[in-house]
């Protein structure tokens, strides 16, 4: 089944316009749970109260600001409603990087662009792309949101990453270098064996979220009213020095692609 | 390898409070629908919907028992290429610290990837939850990107995307001389600023200079009382921490 479009625009480009429509990318499959009343077993629900427990109505509720502790300057929802930027319907692709100019802690969320129209100019943008190596820098405003994000040809098509900004990403730079001494000759030799014995390719495939599996397994066995004993598993980790971890591994992968 | 985990993004999002009429600050607090009383922690459960408006009730202690081996390796299962993993998987970032004992290897580690210019794929469990991570170095500590697994991205046919087409050379080259006009070597964080919440900053001092609008409450103890704890705090202090043993 074809998801639907949470969102339409124009990728522009200087003179040329890109007609797309947006899809979410991802989607959350973690398990779902709701709040539930102990008593009654039915949702719960939330309001506001002040501080004698007392309902406050949404209409009645205002939005401050807390300067100091226990002083607020109060917004009202004109002044909210102004600082919220122009909607636009324009994508705009300012400048394109070479992919490794983004860090992976800047992009956030990823969404499949589709051609909305104009298919020649949606694929022809994405070979671009690929060509040259590049991904644009884009800008945008969506939903009462000003984005800023990036846009890339991920195989066949066109993904847009919001990005985080930059007060959001905190920086190695501004953290103390870990204290300890630095590692000799000979564990740097056997670590960097090591590293190669286990270098590959990613592939996502080998990777499966085994809790969320035990844990849908548990609540469908419990929704048919026989859940399962379970036991806390407790492990004991011994330690051992690291030369010895690391000989040990390297033997141990040296064994398997024998067997292999 | 025993690590700790701090968080590596921070919202920029300003937080506003929600005041009542007088200006007396609120309290999101749930309640039941079939009595309208307010509930404590102790008188909700967590229930899973299997059917329409049916509920299997999990405890958390059932949550715990099912969560994989409560510990804090880090279990590296393979070394890649950093840019090579599509971005689509990458989710949140993380920072690892060396936890008492592994200084060593950890600093072994973040030298090893550095000169090899690799990534680490590992897997990691942290509150009952299992991660898999991308790991690499960054100024000689070690950065962990949480990812999304296989089946919590779509792919371009369960969306419907349609397939590629031959499209004229002539486009193409027009885009591509686009891009080769606007390329730059590297991105500003000029670009990536939150105006936002800078307007939203400029307004409120605004207010307050010209005295417009402010209420003063007196503190309630238990808020004055309850403290932020500043994890980036406890981050520094535990990679400038010497080691104790071994």
């Amino acid at each position: 089944m074809a998801a639907r479009a949470i969102w339409k625009g124009d990728l522009k480009m200087g003179p040329a316009k890109v007609p797309v429509k947006l899809y979410s990318a991802a989607q959350d499959q973690s398990v779902r749970f709701h709040i539930l009343d102990k008593k009654s077993k039915i949702r719960v629900k939330q309001h506001m109260v002040d501080e004698s427990g007392k309902e406050v109505p949404n209409e009645e509720i205002q939005k401050g600001f807390e300067v100091e502790p226990g002083t607020f300057v109060i917004l009202d929802g004109k002044e909210l409603e102004e600082l919220e930027p122009e909607p636009s319907r324009e994508i705009e692709i300012t400048q394109f990087l070479a992919p490794k100019e983004i860090p992976p802690e800047y992009y956030d969320r990823p969404y499949y662009l589709g051609p909305d129209g104009d298919q020649s100019a949606y694929f022809a943008l994405t070979q671009a792309l690929h060509n040259k190596e590049k991904e644009g820098v884009a800008h945008w405003v969506m939903r009462k949101q000003r984005y800023a994000g990036a846009l890339r040809a991920e195989e066949d098509h066109l993904v847009l990453f919001t990005l985080r900004n930059a007060e959001e990403v905190l920086s190695a730079k501004d953290l103390p270098k870990p204290a300890g001494r630095a590692p000799d000759k000979k564990e740097l030799t056997m670590a960097k064996q090591l590293v190669g014995l286990l270098q590959g390719e990613f592939d996502p495939n080998e990777y499966k979220d085994e809790y969320r599996q035990r844990v849908m397994e548990f609540i469908e066995k419990k929704a048919k009213g026989h859940a399962p004993k379970l036991h806390l598993v407790k492990t004991k980790r011994k330690a051992a020095s690291l030369d010895k971890v690391l000989s040990r591994s390297i033997a141990a992968l040296r064994k398997e692609k024998k067997a292999a | 390898m025993p690590v700790d985990l701090y968080p590596g993004n921070r919202s920029s999002r300003i937080p506003l409070r929600m005041l009542g009429p007088e200006g007396e600050p609120l309290s999101r607090r749930y309640y039941s629908q079939k009595t309208g009383d307010d509930l404590e922690d102790d008188e909700m459960v967590r229930g899973f919907e299997y059917e329409k408006g049916k509920y299997v009730i999990v405890t958390d202690e059932e949550l715990e028992r099912l969560a994989p081996e409560q510990s804090r390796d880090i279990d590296l299962r393979k070394f890649v290429d950093l840019e090579s993993i599509p971005p689509l998987y990458f989710d949140r970032s993380y920072f690892l610290a060396p936890s008492e004992g592994s200084k060593k290897a950890y600093k072994l580690l973040a030298e090893t990837m550095a000169k090899s210019d690799l990534a680490g794929i590992a897997t990691f469990v942290m509150r009952g939850k299992e991660y898999l991570v991308t790991i690499f170095p960054e100024n000689g500590i070690l950065r962990a990107e949480t990812m999304r697994f296989k089946d919590e991205l779509r792919a371009p046919k369960e969306v419907g995307l349609p397939d590629m087409k031959k499209v004229p050379a002539a486009t193409v080259k027009k885009f591509e001389n686009f891009i080769a006009k606007h390329s730059n070597n590297h991105l500003s964080l000029k670009d990536l600023k939150d105006e936002k919440a800078a307007n939203l900053l400029r307004l409120v001092e605004k207010k307050r200079k010209q005295h417009k609008d402010i209420v003063e409450v007196e503190e309630p103890e238990e808020r004055a009382q309850g403290k932020v704890v500043d994890l980036v705090e406890v981050l520094k202090r535990s990679l400038a921490r010497k080691q104790k043993a071994a």
